[in-house]
């Protein structure tokens, strides 16, 4: 490529602006862009996940029902979980950062726009290679929390539990890299006079939440390793059989990611929601400070309460006492997130808009999965509760209650600033109640049945033991879920198409991603603003006018403005694509491997070896 | 802005410091291979507690530290560890390190007027570079000694709790060692065809990050699992 590099552009890959096309989506290598891919392929899941969850509801409906066989419910829960936590809340999130971080910190793009392509398209890859498996009956049946040794060989033969190791394993790579990009881009992407303590509270809890999945993630990949290796090898880490392994090694790996991986699941909706909840209240959020730290105690407690999910396994008075105790103590920091909203909301001009009211329900719903869950953090409790849907009911609130309606909340509110145009409220309201209905109907029953002695993970049960009643309401809930999503899907698609135009602020918001035209040109800022508040739109003596007239005009390029913008590329993508290939060789024939691993050095390499974008003049 | 004042224009063979505005004034790639450490950290940490959890649990031998007798039969088996050798590979790579240290320094002077013949040969990035790199290959191969000779005399990963976690363990720290050695071969490839300069430091800068670092977790382990019985 040499010199040339400096007059002309030489470089094949040139950045053209182009919106449009196929090939521009495999090539884009623009955060909004990438966020948009996470949104749609998340919400797929999400309904992949949601039907899943329909054919176990229609299974337990009435007693003694024959739907699906024992196996292949066993199928079902295991990729219900698995879907719903790795494949729809985290890469919905995952969205959320992508397309907001930039933009609510007044940055260009992420730190490292390829590596961020490269997170989407392992992720897209991992989430076909661990769904896949279910359509031909082989998908994997250990739950999503794989306990070995019942994963191990002797215990689970067949091909189904390789594929959930594989497929986590390649879902960890991608939220890895997502990982560091985003704490980069946080940490050093700030424009001038954005301190930590000016930075909204969504990006404040994206960067939480980094910090958890970079040290969380290492722990389940080695978990992972040892699973990979006892199946494929034949080594003993998890032989408790004939070399004397310790049983709990699993649990304890496991948990001391998975713990973490639920604060990974709510805190981005925790963030949405300070973003929401003030805007429509027209006060700012209460007691920021307070929220900041209470965001990072939940964080730093949730690596010290690992086995209260492993109270059932008699570790002993001391053990179960010091994780009793700091289960408790994490709802401190949470309870304090549910005040401050409330306060946020309090003689507020409150508007009662779709987003709004999901985020009143998150405030809502989540503080009854939080109370179940202070229930269970008492030991002699939980041998009570622990494996009855009484637990399914708590983390059902936790995580639909919680992060699913924040992320709906989310979704509404920045709908306008992804798409240009504003959704239809009124579906929107009836999206919201049917969603609010449905859960309460399907969820709030298993607290009963769980009490009641329900297991979780039987496929059936006899009838006259009290749990008849409970499980029909559960089903029917259940089943008005599909009518809420598919109101939510025709708004989505129609307001995406003439939707009314939203303009730069629809909603009046505080914060710098307003500032510019919905949706953002591909450079987000014309020129790069410097903040000096909190809510800069809304403290408007101290906006810098003059880059907020600049930031508000649409239509310019970057080319016009002589902004450089990076290479589209492909090539983030052929590396994924050589992992999973690697990936499928591993379970398949040594050829696919090295064929995997030579595309991926290959790409990888020349990805490296060329220039992000055009040398700067 | 503290990036590189005076970039010169030169075929990019690796992606350049960009320009941008950052908050630290650090280019970006420093922050995220601190992160990358960080979670490497966390990856180390489960693999040597599992080791440790695990030790002295194997119901058969070959162990570590200590002889055992096959009941069935009658053969003794001596403790596999041989710390001598395993200190000799570990002095290598500790010397890596250094040979690291010279190397960046040399890329970073590289424009500096060079008076003396020792100038000149520490301003060798070259020779830095290949000496780093050959000492990582040199553990390496230790360490394909160390593990066939285990092999040979019995332990396997399969054999028992502690040849499981301990080939997993080093082994990873091992691959960690490789990957590193492809980096500074990579470095020296671009050194060979464009020449290194001091406005390059960066992309050795977070090479030797990553080398030191991998050369502080052997020293972990090296006490963890050899030297502490």
């Amino acid at each position: 490529m040499a010199t040339t590099a400096i007059s002309t552009p030489a470089y094949r890959g040139e950045y053209s602006g182009e919106q449009s096309g196929l090939w521009s989506w495999l090539s884009t290598v623009d955060h909004k862009r990438i966020g948009i891919l996470y949104l749609y392929t998340a919400l797929f899941f999400f309904m992949f996940g949601g039907v899943e969850a329909l054919i176990l509801r229609a299974q337990l409906g009435a007693p003694n029902q024959h739907l699906v066989s024992a196996e292949f419910y066993n199928q079902l829960f295991t990729m219900h979980g698995t879907t719903m936590i790795f494949l729809a809340i985290m890469p919905l999130s995952a969205a959320f950062f992508n397309f907001l971080i930039p933009l609510q910190i007044g940055a260009r793009d992420v730190a490292f726009p390829r590596l961020n392509a490269f997170s989407y398209w392992v992720y897209l890859f991992g989430g076909i290679f661990i769904t896949v498996p279910i359509l031909f009956a082989v998908a994997p049946n250990g739950g999503w929390f794989g306990y070995a040794p019942l994963t191990t060989k002797p215990y689970s033969p067949g091909i189904n539990i390789d594929f959930w190791v594989i497929g986590l394993q390649i879902l960890g790579v991608s939220s890895l890299a997502a990982a560091f990009n985003f704490l980069t881009t946080i940490i050093n992407l700030r424009a001038p006079g954005m301190t930590l303590m000016r930075m909204p509270m969504f990006t404040w809890m994206a960067f939480v939440v980094q910090f958890l999945l970079v040290l969380a993630f290492p722990v389940i990949t080695i978990a992972l390793v040892f699973l990979l290796f006892d199946r494929f090898f034949g080594t003993n880490f998890y032989n408790t059989v004939s070399a004397g392994a310790d049983p709990l090694l699993w649990q304890h790996l496991f948990w001391i990611f998975g713990h973490p991986e639920v604060y990974i699941l709510v805190l981005p909706a925790f963030g949405l929601v300070s973003e929401v909840l003030p805007t429509y209240s027209r006060k700012p959020l209460f007691g920021y400070p307070v929220m900041v730290y209470s965001g990072i105690l939940i964080a730093a407690l949730g690596f010290g309460v690992w086995a209260h999910h492993m109270f059932a396994v008699g570790m002993g008075p001391i053990a179960d006492t010091f994780f009793g105790l700091t289960t408790m103590l994490i709802a401190i920091p949470t309870g304090v997130k549910i005040f401050n909203w409330i306060a946020t909301m309090a003689q507020g001009a409150i508007r009662y808009t779709t987003s709004m009211l999901f985020g009143i329900g998150l405030v809502g719903l989540f503080t009854i999965g939080g109370i179940s869950g202070i229930m269970h953090s008492s030991p002699p409790a939980d041998l009570q509760q622990t494996d009855t849907y009484f637990i399914v009911a708590h983390f059902h609130y936790v995580l639909f209650g919680g992060s699913i309606m924040g992320i709906f909340a989310g979704i509404y509110h920045y709908f306008p600033k992804i798409q240009g145009r504003l959704m239809d409220e009124k579906l929107g309201k009836i999206h919201f109640w049917l969603t609010f209905i449905a859960m309460n109907l399907t969820f709030f029953p298993m607290h009963f049945s769980g009490m009641l002695g329900m297991p979780r993970r039987i496929y059936t049960y006899d009838a006259g033991q009290g749990w008849d009643l409970y499980n029909a309401m559960s089903t029917a809930g259940a089943m008005i879920f599909p009518i809420a999503m598919l109101i939510f899907i025709y708004n989505f698609f129609k307001s995406r198409k003439s939707g009314e135009i939203a303009g730069s602020n629809p909603w009046g918001a505080g914060t710098l991603e307003w500032s510019i035209p919905s949706p953002p040109p591909d450079y987000n800022f014309a020129k790069i603003p410097t903040v000096t508040s909190r809510y800069p739109l809304w403290e408007g003596k101290e906006v810098d006018h003059e880059s907020a007239r600049i930031n508000s005009q649409e239509g310019k390029t970057a080319a016009e403005l002589g902004i450089v913008m990076p290479y589209n590329t492909i090539k983030p993508l052929l590396v994924a694509l050589g992992l999973i290939i690697m990936f499928c060789g591993l379970m398949t024939t040594p050829i696919l491997i090295a064929a995997g691993a030579a595309l991926l050095v290959f790409s990888l390499y020349s990805w490296l070896l060329s220039p992000l974008e055009p040398e700067h003049h | 802005m503290t990036a590189p004042a005076a970039r010169i224009h030169v075929a990019h063979t690796s992606a350049p410091a960009p320009h941008h505005y950052t908050t630290l004034g650090l280019d970006s790639r420093k922050v995220a291979i601190w992160a990358f450490i960080g979670s490497e950290c966390m990856l180390f940490v489960s693999l040597i507690s599992t080791y440790l959890i695990y030790k002295g649990r194997s119901v058969v031998g070959p162990f570590p530290h200590e002889t055992w007798t096959d009941p069935t039969t009658g053969h003794v088996l001596k403790p596999i560890l041989n710390i001598p050798v395993t200190s000799a590979s570990t002095f290598v790579l500790l010397m890596s390190s250094l040979f690291m240290v010279l190397a960046l320094a040399a890329v970073q002077n590289k424009e500096k007027p060079k008076h003396s013949r020792g100038d000149r040969i520490l301003g060798n990035s070259k020779l830095w570079l290949w000496m780093t790199a050959i000492a990582g290959t040199t553990f390496l191969g230790f360490q394909a000694f160390e593990f066939t000779s285990f092999v040979h005399e019995g332990l396997t990963i399969r054999t028992n709790l502690f040849g499981s976690s301990f080939f997993t363990l080093t082994g990873f720290h091992g691959a960690h060692v490789t990957a590193g050695v492809l980096w500074l071969v990579t470095l020296l490839a671009i050194d060979y065809r464009r020449g290194l300069g001091s406005r390059d430091s960066l992309l050795v800068d977070i090479a030797a990050l990553y080398w030191h670092f991998v050369d502080v977790i052997w020293i972990v382990i090296f006490t963890l699992v050899y030297l502490i019985k």
